[in-house]
C-alpha cells in the first residue's frame, strides 16, 4: 500500500455533488500532478459530511483543516499554499454561521454542528471513499459479519440485536430484534432479507447518504440478518431518483462478491447469501412494506392488510425480513461492541442514536447523528445554529408527512420514539424541517394533504376520497373562502381517516392538519374569521401598500403586470386594491423598501 | 418512426435477459422508458407479449408510478423539488416563474418539443434549498429572478438572442 502524507477529501455526496464537488476532485488531481505531489498526496472521493449547507466541502488532513464552499478556482491556492507550502488558506476555511467564528485551527470535532454528534450509524460517512471495499475493511469492515458467522449462533445474533434495544428507523420504531425473531421462527424452503431504502418522506436524505457513503454496511448487516433468520437471498429496493446511491450500492455488491463476502460458503461456513437490487419508480406508499413487496414483484405498489404479516408471508409468498437503511447501518456496530455498549446510549425505550435531516429555516442544513434523548433545542439551535436572518423560530416538522409540526414550547421535549408521540408528531425516518416566522402554518398542512392525496395508492377510500375533501376545505381556507365549521369538518374527517385507512400512508396523513390545529389553531381562525394570514404568506389574503418611503421613481408602476400602480413622477405612488393580482413583484422591484404587505 | 425498429430490438433483447427473473415488470419498464423515452401503447403491448402477460397488467404498473410517461417527454426535463425542505424556502414560487417563462402549466411540454416541466418531491439536496433540476444538472439556492438566465441557457443561441 502506498503512503501518502496528506489526503485531500472532498465530499461526494448529493449536496456537495449538485454544486460541482466532482469538478472540484479533476481539478486538485490536475494541481496535485502539476506541482509533483502526485505521490505525497492523495484525493479521495468520500461520502456526506453532514454539513450540506458549507458545501461543497474539503477537509485535508492529517492537520483536519475544514473548508467549505471551494469552488473551483479556489483548488490551485490551497494546493499552492496548503499542501506545497503548508499553510493554511484562512479565507476559505469553514465559518459558522450562528456564531461567526472563523478557526482555522478548531479540530473537525469542537465544531458546534459536530460537537453534540455521534456517529454510529454515519460512522464512515465521509470518512471513507465508498467505491473502495479496502477502506472498508480498514475500518472493520465485514469483522462483524465474520463474527457472527464463525463465533454465534443464528440465536446469539437475534438475542444480541434483541437486547441492544434497536427499534425501526423507518419510523415505526418496532424493536428490530423483534422482527428478526418472527421471521426465524418461520418455517419455509426459502426466506428473504429487504432493505428499504425507498427513502420517500421530503426532507430526509439519511437513508442516501448512508448507502452513497457506506454501502458495504449495509451489505454486511443484510448478510447477518440473512444468517440470523435464515436466509439465503437479499433485495434492496432504493429510489430511482437516487442515482448515485443505485451506483455505489451496485459497485459494492460486485466487489463483495469478487471478496467472496457475498455469493457461496462465505468464510468457509457454509453459508450462502446474495443480494439483488431492485428499483423504485416514484410512489410514496412504497415505503409501506407489502406495498414494497408488491412492488419488487412487479406489480403496483398497493399495500394490503395485515396478517399475514410480512414474517409470514412476504415476498414471493415467502417469510420476509425488512429492514430500513439507517436500522441495518447499526447492526454490524452491535454485534462488533456488543448490545451492552449500544443500550448505554439513548433513553429507557429508546437506545442508540437517531439521524436527522435538518433543513427548512435553519442555518445548518445538513445531516446529523445524536443520541436518542438529545433535546430539540439543543438539536435545533447547537447543532443546527437557530434559524437564519434573526427570524424568529416558529415550528419544527419531525416525521413527514405522517408527523406534525411542534411549537416553541415543546423545544425541551428529549427526542425519541415514544415522547415524539406524545407531543403530537411521530419520529419517521427522521426529517426536521424548521420552520420560521414567515411560513404559515395552515398552508404548510395543506402542502402535506397535496402531496398525501397525490401519493395515496387510491385502494381504500378513506385515504383516496378523505384526504381529498381534507385538502379542498384548506385548499378553500388558504384562499379567504373558509367558512364556520371547516376547522370541525377538518377534524371530524381526520379521526375518520386516522381509524379506518387500510395502511399506515392512510391512517397517519391527517397528523399534519391535526397537529397544526393543536398547536396553531388561532391561525387557522384568522384565515377563515378574519380572512387574515398572520405569517403574510398566503397570497390571497395580503395587502399591498406603499408607505411615505416611496420617491415616485415609477419602477414599481412600470413593472406591475396589471397596471395596479398609479403616480406622478417623484411624488408616492398608489396601488388600486382592486386591480391588483398580489404578486408581489413591485415589492422586490422597490429599492426603497416603500413597499409592505399586510 | 425512424430508428424504431433498432429500439423495439433493444427492447427485444432487454426482455431475454429479464424474461425469467422474478418482477421482471418493473425492470423492463424502466428499461423501456430509457430507450423510448416514454411507454407509449406500442411499447406496452411489445412487453406484455414479450414477458406473457396481460397488456392490462402492464397498463396497471406503468400508470401507478409516476416515473413512467406514456407521452414523450421535451427534450430538456425541468424538475423542481417540492419537498418540504425547499417548499418552505420558497420553491413553489420558482415554479411559478418557470411557468410563466416558458408559458407552460406545471406538467405540460412547450409546443417545440424544447422543454417540459414538473413539480418533484423531494430531490434529496435539501442543503441547497431550493433546488432544480434540467436533465440531471442541478440548480440550488434558486432564486425567481435567476429562472430567465436558467433557461435562456438551454435555449438555441438565435433564439436566446432575440
Amino acid at each position: 500500500m502506498d503512503i501518502y502524507r496528506a489526503h485531500v477529501l472532498v465530499c461526494g455526496g448529493t449536496g456537495c455533488s449538485s454544486s460541482g464537488s466532482a469538478m472540484l476532485i479533476d481539478r486538485f488531481n490536475e494541481k496535485i500532478a502539476e506541482n509533483g505531489l502526485d505521490r505525497e498526496v492523495k484525493v479521495i472521493r468520500t461520502g456526506c459530511f453532514g454539513l450540506c449547507e458549507a458545501g461543497p466541502v474539503v477537509i485535508v488532513y492529517p492537520d483536519g483543516t475544514f473548508y467549505s464552499r471551494v469552488k473551483v478556482e479556489n483548488v490551485d491556492e490551497i494546493v499552492t499554499e496548503h499542501l506545497l507550502k503548508g499553510r493554511k488558506v484562512e479565507h476559505l476555511v469553514y465559518t459558522d454561521h450562528a456564531t461567526h467564528e472563523q478557526n482555522a485551527n478548531k479540530a473537525l470535532e469542537d465544531i458546534n454542528f459536530y460537537k453534540h454528534q455521534h456517529r454510529i450509524a454515519l460512522r464512515n460517512c465521509g470518512v471513507i471513499d465508498p467505491e473502495n471495499i479496502d477502506e472498508y475493511l480498514a475500518m472493520d469492515g465485514y469483522r462483524a459479519l465474520e463474527k457472527a458467522l464463525t463465533k454465534m449462533t443464528r440465536e446469539e445474533v437475534i438475542d444480541e440485536i434483541l437486547k441492544s434495544g434497536l427499534r425501526g428507523r423507518g419510523g415505526g420504531g418496532f424493536p428490530t430484534g423483534l422482527k428478526w425473531k418472527f421471521t426465524y421462527n418461520s418455517q419455509a424452503d426459502q426466506k428473504y432479507v429487504a432493505c428499504n431504502a425507498d427513502e420517500g418522506d421530503p426532507g430526509a436524505f439519511m437513508d442516501r447518504s448512508i448507502l452513497e457513503g457506506d454501502p458495504h454496511a449495509i451489505i454486511e448487516a443484510m448478510a447477518i440478518a440473512g444468517y440470523a433468520i435464515g436466509a439465503s437471498e437479499g433485495y434492496i429496493y432504493v429510489r430511482a431518483e437516487y442515482p448515485i446511491a443505485v451506483k455505489r450500492l451496485n459497485i459494492a455488491i460486485a466487489q463483495a462478491r469478487e471478496y467472496g463476502l457475498l455469493g457461496k460458503n462465505i468464510f468457509e461456513t457454509g453459508f450462502d447469501f446474495d443480494l439483488f437490487v431492485r428499483l423504485g419508480a416514484g410512489a410514496f406508499v412504497c415505503g409501506e412494506e407489502t406495498a414494497l413487496m408488491h412492488s419488487i414483484e412487479g406489480g403496483r405498489g398497493e399495500p394490503t392488510t395485515r396478517p399475514p404479516f410480512p414474517a409470514v408471508k412476504g415476498l414471493f409468498g415467502k417469510p420476509t425480513m425488512l429492514n430500513n437503511v439507517e436500522t441495518y447501518a447499526n447492526v454490524a456496530q452491535i454485534i462488533l461492541h456488543g448490545a451492552e455498549w449500544y443500550a448505554s446510549m439513548g433513553t429507557e425505550k429508546s437506545k442508540g442514536t437517531k439521524v436527522f435531516a435538518l433543513g427548512g429555516k435553519i442555518n445548518n442544513t445538513g445531516l446529523v447523528e445524536v443520541p436518542m434523548g438529545t433535546t430539540l433545542r439543543t438539536i435545533i439551535y447547537e447543532v443546527g445554529g437557530g434559524c437564519p436572518n434573526g427570524k424568529k423560530f416558529k415550528a419544527v416538522q419531525t416525521g413527514g408527512p405522517s408527523g406534525g409540526c411542534l411549537p416553541e414550547s415543546l423545544l425541551d421535549t428529549p427526542v425519541d420514539y415514544d415522547n415524539l408521540i406524545q407531543a403530537g408528531s411521530m419520529m419517521g425516518s427522521g426529517g426536521m424541517i424548521v420552520m420560521d416566522e414567515d411560513n404559515c402554518m395552515v398552508d404548510i398542512a395543506r402542502f402535506y394533504l397535496d402531496f398525501i392525496v397525490d401519493e395515496s395508492c387510491g385502494k381504500c377510500t378513506p385515504c383516496r376520497v378523505g384526504t381529498k375533501r381534507m385538502l379542498e376545505i384548506l385548499n378553500r381556507i388558504v384562499k379567504g373562502q373558509g367558512k364556520e365549521g371547516d376547522i370541525e369538518k377538518l377534524e371530524e374527517l381526520a379521526q375518520t381517516i386516522k381509524s379506518t385507512a387500510l395502511c399506515g400512508l392512510g391512517q397517519t396523513a391527517p397528523n399534519p392538519v391535526l397537529s397544526t390545529l393543536h398547536f396553531f389553531r388561532d391561525e387557522y381562525e384568522a384565515h377563515i374569521r378574519e380572512k387574515r394570514c398572520p405569517a403574510h404568506h398566503c397570497q390571497a389574503l395580503l395587502q399591498y401598500f406603499i408607505t411615505d418611503k416611496c420617491r415616485g421613481c415609477t419602477a414599481c408602476a412600470r413593472v406591475c403586470p396589471a397596471g395596479a400602480i398609479t403616480g406622478e413622477v417623484k411624488k408616492q405612488h398608489k396601488i388600486d386594491p382592486e386591480k391588483c393580482l398580489k404578486c408581489g413583484a413591485c415589492m422586490e422591484k422597490c429599492r426603497f423598501g416603500a413597499i409592505i404587505k399586510t | 418512426m425512424e430508428g424504431s425498429k433498432e429500439k423495439f430490438e433493444q427492447l427485444r433483447a432487454l426482455i431475454e435477459s429479464h424474461k425469467d427473473q422474478p418482477g421482471a415488470l418493473m425492470p423492463v419498464l424502466q428499461g423501456a422508458q430509457g430507450i423510448f423515452g416514454c411507454v407509449s401503447e406500442d411499447v406496452q403491448k411489445f412487453i406484455a407479449d414479450g414477458l406473457g402477460v396481460t397488456l392490462s397488467e402492464v397498463y396497471g404498473v406503468a400508470t401507478f408510478y409516476s416515473q413512467f410517461s406514456l407521452h414523450p417527454k421535451g427534450e430538456y426535463l425541468i424538475s423542481v423539488c417540492l419537498g418540504t425542505a425547499c417548499y418552505v424556502k420558497g420553491s413553489q414560487s420558482i415554479l411559478d416563474k418557470l411557468s410563466e417563462v416558458l408559458h407552460i402549466p406545471v406538467g405540460g411540454t412547450t409546443p417545440d418539443g424544447r422543454f417540459t416541466l414538473e413539480a418533484t418531491r423531494c430531490l434529496g439536496a435539501c442543503g441547497l434549498a431550493p433546488v432544480m433540476m434540467i436533465n440531471g444538472e442541478v440548480y440550488g439556492r434558486l432564486t425567481p429572478d435567476q429562472v430567465p438566465g436558467i433557461i435562456a441557457k438551454y435555449q438555441p443561441a438565435s433564439e436566446a438572442q432575440a
